[in-house]
């Protein structure tokens, strides 16, 4: 052989910002990005966790921080980035699950639907169980 | 067929996405929000009741899952969309997104039998 061969793959070059200039891109990337938010509030119950585990003094301090005006901000954005979550997911199920009922494929908008109406009922008891 | 791990990451990314969407926003909304500005659940994350809550086995195990299947679904679609805004060092998104999550979800499991 005389040609030397390029193995490596070939990679077209993307801007970093493709995603800036196309709205469906755009919410795309807006939709990948909740996952920072979910990520971070695990860590938040982690360390709330964690200084219950210290005792009253430790975890009172914790709850003392939360009100804080960083936290309350971060709380706003992560319930805002959360919801975004949830709707997205909820529109994505009936490609990630189709259901088949016998010979008939169940409609996407009764998978979702069905979604909704577990999130309403797991929310609802969630607050009643706080509020209890 | 050479194996492949994807099936396991893929459905902890999925069963994460999942449980996100149902509890987060609720679990947001109480914790970081409606306590914290004393609407209405001033008590919802009383040090007795919280204890209670971690001290029971079903509760320990209901809050490891919300934090290790969130936590990785985080990790998996945070390595997805690094790779997507460029970041081609695949290797190294990827040991910081999973180490991330794994050392958080063993401190998380440790804390919880500790209580």
């Amino acid at each position: 052989m005389g040609e030397v061969m390029d193995r490596r793959p070939y990679v077209r070059e993307m801007p970093k910002s493709w995603w800036l200039g196309q709205r469906r891109y755009t919410f795309y990337m807006v939709r990948e990005l909740t996952c920072l938010f979910i990520g971070a509030y695990a860590l938040v119950i982690l360390v709330g966790l964690f200084r219950l585990s210290q005792g009253p003094v430790a975890y009172g301090a914790f709850v003392d921080a939360l009100q804080g005006p960083f936290a309350i901000a971060f709380h706003l954005l992560a319930l805002v980035f959360a919801l975004f979550h949830t709707v997205t997911w909820f529109g994505l199920t009936p490609k990630a699950m189709p259901l088949r009922l016998g010979e008939k494929t169940v409609p996407g908008t009764a998978i979702i639907v069905a979604h909704y109406a577990v999130w309403f009922v797991v929310s609802a008891t969630l607050l009643l169980v706080a509020r209890a | 067929m050479a194996k492949s791990n994807k099936p396991i990451v893929w459905s902890l990314f999925a069963g994460g996405g999942m449980i996100a969407a149902f509890v987060l926003p609720a679990m947001i909304f109480i914790t970081g929000l409606a306590v914290p500005m004393g609407l209405l659940l001033e008590n919802a994350l009383a040090y007795d009741r919280m204890l209670a809550l971690v001290g029971n086995p079903i509760g320990k195990l209901v809050l490891f899952g919300v934090i290790f299947l969130s936590l990785w679904h985080a990790a998996h679609r945070l390595r997805m969309t690094l790779h997507d805004l460029g970041i081609r060092s695949g290797r190294v998104a990827m040991l910081a997104c999973y180490g991330v999550a794994g050392l958080a979800s063993i401190a998380a499991a440790v804390v919880l039998l500790s209580i």
